[in-house]
């Protein structure tokens, strides 16, 4: 079937199978391997992207159903050559380790930031709770929320 | 993990939603119940009719009780602010499901089509007496939440029925919760326990209690609400209550080797107490 998806600002008009979930579709036709295939059961959010501004874990929705939306991954959260802040922040406060969950952790944590200036740490971490690391290196992901957070609610 | 091939058809409307459907399609909505069974091969329908675009399906109207669209999603649900007026618990329940990639694309009628025993809206929607209306290619029918969860993942629903919504009577008056004893990795219900009391004074006058998880399905709870009705829900009223329940969901336990039966069982008692409390607190 024919799919029409904007992903980071491109129109991608392809033909797929229609049982190409949303995930393959971005690593395997687009070859945007930055979104991670995890747990590929809903859980762990390796997958995250956004689809019309929201979370989605991408590993749970058909290409099909994204027919017309435009989603944004890892590789378009950048603009202008500029990393998006959260990028910053999982820089700056390491909010990392082995790194494999990190494209869904900043994808995840860039929504929550827009939409919770001053977060508490409190609701970063349940907001992060479909995010997994499997290094448990929750310590500094939280850290580098928190830091966007607070800077989204001083200005 | 790739679900069995089918066909895909989009359906505008419900009618064209219906005349799509074939003898081993189902219809797909948000598809966070739907694809994750296809894709552990649990489930291999030959055609899915994509109802995610059906306007008429979308959406909460408030005109003395609740009407929800079946493909409002759990996160429209939860921070509506119509929802948390007439039923919070529903509120309450449709936030506590998944993470919020989840709640932003899983839908309550594919939640309740899907009708996991440990999913979190059923057993609100059992206990504040909601009705499903249903559409056929025979016209359309309403049965209560009660009857539609008929046993594990197991509805009342036939093939080619589609859920168009559900209506819930405005729970203003009451004092609701739903309060759930989280699996520690899935956060799934171990046991939830969903109450709808109608205070009179210090006096409860009628009580609705539910409980899932701990069951097939989400079950009503006659005895555990005869035992909180005319009292003032003091601790021999709670406990009362907490023993009358484990008999009203004797005959619907579920359990695993971590969770064993007769453990959730004594649970939905402990559990009760706290909805009980966080309903009246």
């Amino acid at each position: 079937m024919q799919v029409s998806i904007t992903v980071n600002g491109v129109v991608h008009e392809c033909d797929v199978d229609p049982r190409t979930l949303l995930v393959h579709f971005l690593r395997e036709e687009l070859d945007l391997t930055g979104t991670k295939i995890g747990c590929d059961t809903s859980q762990c959010g390796a997958c995250t992207v956004h689809l019309d501004g929201k979370v989605l874990k991408s590993c749970t929705l058909l290409a099909a159903q994204a027919d017309g939306a435009a989603v944004t991954t890892i590789e378009g959260l950048s603009e202008n050559g500029e990393h998006h802040p959260m990028q910053t922040s999982f820089w700056e406060n390491h909010g990392l380790q082995c790194g494999y969950c990190t494209p869904g952790m900043i994808m995840a944590s860039a929504a929550f930031a827009r939409d919770n200036p001053g977060a508490s740490e409190a609701e970063i971490r349940h907001y992060l709770e479909g995010n997994i690391c499997r290094c448990t290196g929750y310590h500094n992901i939280v850290k580098a929320v928190k830091q966007v957070a607070d800077a989204a609610a001083a200005t | 993990m790739w679900p069995n091939k089918f066909d895909y058809a989009r359906a505008g409307s419900v009618d064209e939603a219906l005349s799509l459907i074939s003898d081993d399609g189902k219809f797909l909505a948000g598809g966070h119940s739907l694809l994750p069974v296809m894709k552990l091969r649990l489930d291999a329908p030959e055609q899915l009719v994509d109802i995610g675009r059906i306007p008429e399906l979308s959406g909460i109207s408030a005109n003395g009780g609740l009407t929800i669209g079946a493909t409002t999603t759990h996160d429209e649900i939860a921070t509506s602010d119509a929802v948390q007026s007439m039923c919070s618990a529903l509120a309450s329940a449709c936030g506590q499901v998944g993470d919020q990639g989840v709640r932003n694309f899983g839908t309550i009628g594919g939640n309740i089509a899907h009708a996991d025993p440990a999913s979190d809206p059923p057993t609100v929607l059992v206990a504040c007496g909601a009705t499903i209306n249903i559409q056929g290619a025979d016209g359309a029918r309403s049965v209560s939440a009660q009857d539609f969860f008929v046993d594990l993942f197991e509805t009342d629903l036939e093939d080619g029925e589609l859920i168009t919504g559900l209506s819930l009577p405005n729970c203003s008056d009451c004092q609701c919760a739903y309060v759930k004893f989280p699996h520690p990795a899935s956060r799934y219900a171990i046991v939830g326990v969903a109450v709808c009391l109608k205070m009179d004074g210090g006096t409860c006058a009628q009580a609705d209690v539910a409980v899932g998880g701990a069951t097939v399905k989400a079950v009503k709870c006659a005895g555990a609400e005869a035992a909180l009705a005319g009292t003032s829900l003091d601790d021999a009223a709670l406990d009362a209550a907490a023993e009358a329940v484990k008999a009203d969901i004797a005959e619907w336990l579920a359990g695993d080797i971590a969770y064993p039966e007769a453990y959730r069982q004594q649970m939905a008692g402990v559990f009760l107490k706290r909805a009980v409390a966080e309903a009246t607190g």
